[in-house]
């Protein structure tokens, strides 16, 4: 299948603009590899690296003809890198732990699916050099790498937090230590770093960095305790939210987030096309369910929240 | 290609679902340079006469076979959506057919007093088969004279050559009896269907689309089609790729609506849109003058002067 670029009616053809939007292609697996608990796809989709954005994420296709796994299976974008002959490449992590991941994470190099991406709203960049503090727990914090590289080269000074449950569930924490200039750690279990949970150390980050602002992506508990923080600190915050997603695109009003808009009216935005980056302030986490993105059984490969946890 | 549906021109037998498209914005983008103007019709997700936000998560699980949906019927209600996402769906050049559901006969009317004088309604869809209906709050037409009343509710706030399409359920114990009652009542067509009922795995109730109702689908298109040879028949369910059509088309449908499919595959109507556009054998069947002309005594309750198929006004949102 040749990639669907989307072309908005509306646009006036002849005028040169970046592409944007997301495209509907086949991904190519270039490259697979287990790290720790997650499995990093290094995948090949044309057209999708180069609208890439920080935030941004990717649907794919899974399971075979008999499967019937109609849902889709929302993957992190942890790095966009250029291969060698093949442009530009994606790498997404895939935590194993239901149908839909499982077969994600047992593809082999030269596999195809359909993917569609990159989707949803991005992190937004500061326009000014501040001082900022990226918050990721689990797969989750995939994202944060190539937002820090971002907020590097305008300039930002970059403090991160990572956390998981456990060692085996920390997102590439030597990685970490290149991409900004203090990092903390956090495990559940105390295996690596500070024990605890990842929003018991945010508000003295934020302190010492003192962030004007502050990124972050993991469990919705996890965002709730940030935007907290950064709100007691005076700091804009941006969370990437997630919810269990099924068509990723917008087009099945399947994944509502409460939100209160710019004129203070409570709305549900959609945590796919609104999202998944939304301003901390305006999610109504007292109306959002904070245990949805930890419910599923384990017999149930629910169409998974992005990060693809189920 | 055109399609001849309900006494109006679509540009093919393919349409887009109610409540798989988005607000149309989210799929035009997949839609190819000819945006939504490249289907035959895009039905816009349910709106009711105020705002819904909608169920609780989660809405949409998978099932074997089949996507499992309790949405609530989330929407902007209808005057939000006759002043922002009506005109910017008119003017992508999308023919749009605008699904509704009434909590009562009174709502029903109301609905249909506002759309009336709404430039750009190609046509209206009375969804009568939410299958969550009783949690939405809307009318469920459990049985055929709740059916009929609406869509008479609907019709007689109408401008003559509106037309009215009655979106069934595909249960064949009720989708013939159902489809010639909302004939009688004025209807223009018959979609059949929408989800089967069905139950979250924690008991909300829910509908059913995709693989696991396709066949079920088929077959009452083809019963309504056999017993009401007369009525235009929309085929819907698991419309997932060319020949899914091909086969509803061949039952005698008019045309097709692309729903769950585009959950899993956003560009799939479309691309069914390409793959019939180069069939001649759709072509032909799609051709309103090779439509089987109805024959009146084969139905013994049929009713020439309710047939709006017989009504050659165009409607207001009618371009030739």
């Amino acid at each position: 299948m040749s990639p669907t670029a989307p072309v908005p009616p509306a646009t006036q053809p002849g005028r040169q603009s970046p592409p944007q939007g997301p495209v509907h292609t086949t991904a190519e697996v270039l490259a697979t590899k287990r790290v720790g608990a997650y499995q990093h796809l290094t995948l090949l989709a044309p057209g999708v690296a180069e609208r890439f954005r920080p935030g941004t994420f990717l649907a794919a296709s899974v399971g075979t003809l008999g499967d019937h796994l109609l849902g889709r299976r929302a993957l992190w974008i942890h790095q966009v890198r250029p291969v060698g002959g093949h442009g530009l490449a994606l790498q997404v992590v895939v935590e194993p732990v239901g149908r839909g991941t499982g077969w994600l994470a047992g593809l082999r190099p030269g596999a195809r699916l359909p993917v569609t991406g990159p989707l949803g709203r991005p992190f937004a960049l500061p326009k000014e050099p501040v001082a900022t503090v990226l918050v990721g727990e689990g797969y989750a914090a995939a994202p944060l790498f190539p937002l820090a590289e971002r907020l590097r080269e305008r300039g930002c000074a970059v403090s991160l937090v990572v956390g998981a449950a456990d060692e085996p569930r920390l997102l590439s924490a030597l990685e970490a230590r290149r991409s900004a200039r203090s990092v903390v750690v956090v495990t559940g279990d105390g295996s690596v770093g500070v024990r605890g949970r990842v929003g018991d150390v945010v508000p003295e980050t934020l302190r010492r960095a003192g962030a004007e602002v502050v990124y972050a992506a993991g469990p919705a508990a996890t965002l709730h305790a940030v935007a907290l923080a950064a709100e007691e600190h005076g700091a804009w915050s941006q969370v990437a939210l997630e919810q269990p997603l099924t068509c990723a695109t917008g087009l099945c009003h399947g994944c509502p987030v409460p939100v209160v808009g710019e004129d203070g009216v409570a709305r549900t935005a959609r945590a796919c096309v609104d999202g998944p980056v939304l301003r901390g302030d305006r999610v109504r986490w007292d109306d959002l369910d904070l245990d949805l993105d930890r419910r599923p059984g384990p017999d149930r490969d629910l169409p998974g929240p992005v990060g693809g946890a189920w | 290609m055109s399609t001849s549906l309900g006494g109006i021109t679509l540009a093919g037998p393919v349409m887009v679902a109610a409540g798989c498209g988005g607000t149309g914005r989210e799929l035009a983008g997949y839609s190819g340079p000819a945006g939504l103007s490249a289907y035959g019709a895009f039905v816009t997700r349910t709106l009711t006469r105020d705002p819904r936000p909608g169920g609780p998560a989660p809405r949409l699980l998978e099932s074997p076979a089949g996507l499992l949906h309790a949405t609530g019927l989330p929407n902007p209600g209808l005057d939000l959506f006759l002043a922002t996402e009506l005109p910017w769906l008119v003017q992508q050049g999308a023919r749009v057919v605008v699904s509704v559901a009434g909590r009562s006969l009174g709502e029903y009317a109301e609905i249909a007093r506002r759309l009336a004088s709404a430039p750009g309604v190609a046509a209206i869809e009375v969804n009568l088969s939410a299958p969550d209906a009783v949690v939405a709050g809307v009318l469920d037409a459990r049985e055929p004279f709740h059916a009929g009343g609406a869509i008479a509710a609907v019709l007689r706030e109408l401008p003559r050559g509106l037309p009215v399409l009655a979106k069934l359920r595909p249960d064949l114990q009720r989708v013939v009896e159902t489809a010639r009652v909302a004939r009688d009542s004025g209807a223009a067509a018959v979609v059949v269907g929408n989800a089967l009922p069905a139950a979250m795995p924690d008991g909300r109730p829910a509908g059913l689309s995709g693989p696991a109702i396709g066949p079920l689908a088929l077959r009452c298109v083809t019963e309504v089609r056999a017993a009401l040879p007369g009525l235009q028949v929309v085929g819907a369910g698991d419309i997932a790729t060319a020949a899914d059509a091909r086969a509803h088309l061949r039952a005698g449908a008019t045309a097709v609506q692309v729903g769950s499919a585009l959950l899993h595959d956003p560009t799939a109507a479309a691309r069914i849109v390409r793959e019939l556009a180069d069939d001649p054998a759709v072509a032909a069947t799609s051709d309103p003058s090779s439509d089987p002309t109805p024959d009146p005594t084969s139905d013994p309750t049929y009713d020439p002067t309710s047939d709006p198929t017989s009504d050659p006004t165009p409607a207001p949102g009618d371009r030739p």
